[in-house]
């Protein structure tokens, strides 16, 4: 048990190191000088020459490099090339956005798709089942960005309900910052609550269709207790899957639904540090990124555990 | 069902949340604009919208720019300048205080200069201060600065935001927490949403009407139409979507105002660059240009045309459109005594702004009509600097160039458009040697005429400076002679 536990860590661990390799190099590639972005137009040589040295563009690759990696390690992120600031405190700041608006969104999803998955599973092939297919068809299908403006157009232009984008903060309140992640939430839940109840609702007329569910009816329960005694746990596996998918990446993708709603997010971070080449920021936030979705999936194992006790037995 | 009622009463929840918030007195101004700045310290990087934040908010120099474009007294009252032209002595403004506290003195003065002509300064506008020689406290209200030659346009200089007087107590945190003597001070910046600025109430000149300002940074063209159509802001900066404008214009609760800027947009040309390198095809390239079109097509008909490297509001402005009219006969006889009768293929490189990628497009299609093709292009603003900029490598680009008065850059043959022209360059020290206005205005009409002569760059037209705002706010600038938010003037009507 304690052997498996360490060989996971140490697996984890070099993947990170690998992780960290990949992205420091495929940035360093990446034509464009920050000294010179800052300076613009009319900057001269000497001037672009001591800004590099004081943001430590100087440095081989190597040094570079080490200096980065050993920095992650006790915690230390180095200082953003253009805000001046340390990338810590800007990551933490942005992660107040960020992280509430994917549990947001995720949660909005598994509510929507639970229901509808196990509603459009019990009525298969009615009515029901093929309006809840045909609306996620297209829940798929429209792209969330255009659902946003669509939603803004309406909510927040037409009727004053919501404001048009922005983030209050949290200190207006829980409620006033909550309202302001409401529509990028619906909008980024969307797609993903058409595809967990499709998932949701083929995973559970799989398992229906399994002996076992034969057995429970044919000891005299019903179709619907069948469903929810048995059925319904063995089906979650799949619907696990896909949510820890989702989570990861709603917390690094929600790029564009940050920017229809000029949310200060993650994904507009990395988008402007991008632009403005402040690549320690971008290294950063990406081997950040690349945790999340690390420890994400570990605790995704977990939730199989719980819900499946086999799989406790074969740790 | 439930779920329809759960959703109900969460909006209706929310409604009443957002009818608490959304009351507010009419002393504080919530102003869009879409570049965030990417730290606070105006003398240390080219970013426009720190100087859109900042600019005579929080920051002032010894002058300062009015809304148009004059040179006007800053924290220096008043200033003489001695008989060779090499002595500025500036008289500072009594009992003015930086936001912490302390005294704004001459001491500040010259630790500001110093820091910004120092040789590990990262001021992006190092220029300004090459001729300073020496800077010397006389007395606490007293300075003088000493120059190694005559400067006409050293006071048009000391106006920059790159010029502004900071304090050696706070620069160490300048980048995060701006201290200067504005009639705003600094009081919260939200990385990424915005930044507030709040009244002075120790403030050396006119208090402001306004209480608290708020600047918050929208870059998608489609949310900034969003924004201000829900009244989420009352005044947008910069609009970035011209096409909506009409739209505004048309609604009561909205003004539109629609200024010029220093920008002068212009197809940049590699002047080392065969077959760039011809007079002659350069001069078949202004006349295969037609710059209406372009400005209505890109632009929607917002920007003046130019016919030169020069703002059309500056008084010494030469209208020379007419050097360079819009004739694609001409332009193919041109071509043709070049030795390309049939035309030639160069690069178009295009940076991010759309005046520069929808531009690209009609220039082309302008250009393929009188044979010229071009490889079209599309590059990051980082890419832009490393290749275009600072490699030079490339044949065509489109670029507004927004700093004011900045005509020298073609005295640099090292600059980008390689222009190498001894007589320019005589010109131009010739310029900044002289200190009479008259012979300042004739020299400065001559370097028009001559970099339109010399078909230098294909000239387009002069950018236009949209705002849009809620018709009650009184006091914006209309115009852009630098890049400035100018709140110290602005108020609510009634």
């Amino acid at each position: 048990m304690l052997r498996y536990f360490l060989k996971r860590l140490l697996s984890l661990a070099l993947s990170l190191v690998a992780a960290s390799i990949v992205i420091f190099l495929a940035l360093e590639v990446v034509p464009g000088d920050p000294a010179a972005y800052m300076l613009g137009l009319n900057a001269q040589e000497d001037t672009l020459n001591a800004l590099r040295e004081q943001l430590g563009l100087n440095g081989t690759v190597l040094e570079r490099y080490l200096s980065w990696a050993g920095g992650l390690l006790t915690g230390d992120f180095g200082i953003s090339y253009t805000y001046r600031t340390p990338v810590s405190e800007m990551i933490g700041d942005r992660m107040w956005v960020s992280l509430p608006l994917a549990l947001y969104a995720l949660t909005l999803s598994t509510l929507i798709a639970f229901p509808a998955g196990i509603w459009a599973a019990s009525r298969r092939g009615s009515y029901v089942d093929a309006g809840v297919m045909g609306v996620t068809q297209l829940g798929v299908a429209i792209p969330n960005f255009w659902f946003a403006m669509l939603m803004v157009l309406i909510f927040a232009i037409n009727l004053r309900w919501f404001s048009a984008g922005g983030f209050a903060g949290w200190d207006a309140g829980f409620w006033a910052g909550m309202k302001s992640l409401t529509l990028p939430a619906i909008a980024l839940a969307l797609p993903q609550a058409s595809i967990l109840t499709r998932v949701m609702r083929s995973s559970l007329l799989d398992t229906l269709n399994e002996d076992f569910i034969r057995t429970a009816r044919a000891k005299g329960l019903n179709k619907a207790q069948a469903m929810w005694r048995h059925a319904l746990r063995n089906a979650l596996i799949p619907v696990l899957t896909i949510m820890g998918l989702q989570f990861s990446f709603l917390l690094a993708g929600a790029i564009i639904i940050e920017n229809v709603f000029f949310l200060p997010g993650l994904g507009r971070l990395v988008f402007q540090a991008i632009s403005a080449r402040d690549l320690i920021v971008v290294e950063s936030v990406v081997m950040l990124l690349v945790f999340a979705v690390i420890v994400v999936n570990f605790a995704v194992d977990l939730a199989y555990a719980l819900v499946d006790p086999r799989l406790r037995g074969r740790r | 069902m439930r779920l329809r009622k759960f959703g109900s009463g969460l909006i209706s929840v929310l409604a009443l949340a957002a009818s608490i918030g959304m009351a507010h007195a009419k002393s504080d101004i919530i102003v869009a604009m879409q570049l965030e700045p990417p730290h606070l310290d105006p003398t240390s990087a080219a970013a426009g919208a720190i100087d859109s934040v900042l600019y005579s908010n929080v920051f002032e120099g010894l002058t300062r720019f009015g809304p148009d474009g004059s040179v006007n007294p800053g924290l220096a009252e008043s200033w003489t300048i001695s008989e060779d032209g090499k002595t500025y002595t500036f008289n500072l403004r009594p009992g003015v205080m930086f936001h912490d506290g302390t005294e704004m003195t001459a001491e500040d003065v010259k630790f500001s200069l110093e820091r910004a002509r120092a040789d590990d300064s990262a001021n992006a506008q190092k220029a300004l201060f090459a001729g300073i020689e020496n800077v010397e406290v006389v007395d606490p209200q007293t300075v003088k600065v000493t120059l190694s030659a005559p400067n006409g346009s050293f006071l048009f200089n000391m106006a920059w935001g790159d010029a502004v007087i900071v304090a050696p107590e706070s620069i160490e945190n300048i980048k995060s927490n701006p201290v200067g003597t504005g009639a705003f001070k600094f009081s919260n910046w939200v990385q990424g949403d915005r930044i507030e600025l709040e009244k002075n109430a120790d403030y050396w000149g006119e208090p402001t009407k306004l209480d608290k300002a708020t600047f918050k940074f929208i870059s998608d063209p489609t949310a900034a139409f969003a924004a201000v159509m829900a009244e989420d802001v009352n005044a947008f900066v910069g609009f970035p979507a011209p096409e909506n404008l009409p739209q505004f214009e048309a609604d009561p609760r909205f003004q539109v105002l629609v200024g010029s800027t220093e920008g002068e947009t212009i197809l940049s040309t590699n002047n080392k660059l065969p077959p760039l390198d011809n007079l002659n095809v350069r001069k078949a390239i202004a006349h295969a240009i037609d710059r209406q079109a372009i400005i209505d097509g890109a632009m929607f008909g917002y920007g003046t045309p130019i016919g030169t490297h020069f703002a059309p509001h500056n008084p010494d402005y030469v209208d020379l459109t007419a050097n360079s009219k819009y004739d694609p006969e001409l332009s193919k006889k041109l071509l043709t005594e070049a030795g390309h009768p049939d035309g030639f293929t160069t690069t178009l490189k295009l940076p991010p702004p759309s005046y520069a990628r929808r531009g690209g497009e009609i220039i082309a299609a302008q250009l393929r009509a009188v044979g010229i093709e071009t490889e079209i292009t599309n590059l990051e603003w980082a890419q832009w600097l490393e290749q275009v900029f600072k490699g030079k490598d490339y044949g065509l680009t489109i670029v507004s160039h927004t700093e004011p008065m900045d005509i020298g850059i073609y005295a640099r043959p090292d600059y980008y458009f390689q222009y190498d022209s001894p007589e320019f360059q005589k010109l131009f020290t010739d310029l900044t040697a002289e200190n009479d206005p008259e012979k300042r205005s004739e020299l400065l009409k001559k370097a028009q005429e001559m970099i339109s002569n010399d078909y230098v760059n294909g000239y387009l037209f002069q950018l236009a400076f949209p705002t849009v705002a809620n018709a009650k706010i009184k006091g914006l600038w209309e115009n852009q002679p630098t890049q400035a938010t100018d709140l110290t003037g602005v108020y609510w009507e009634d």
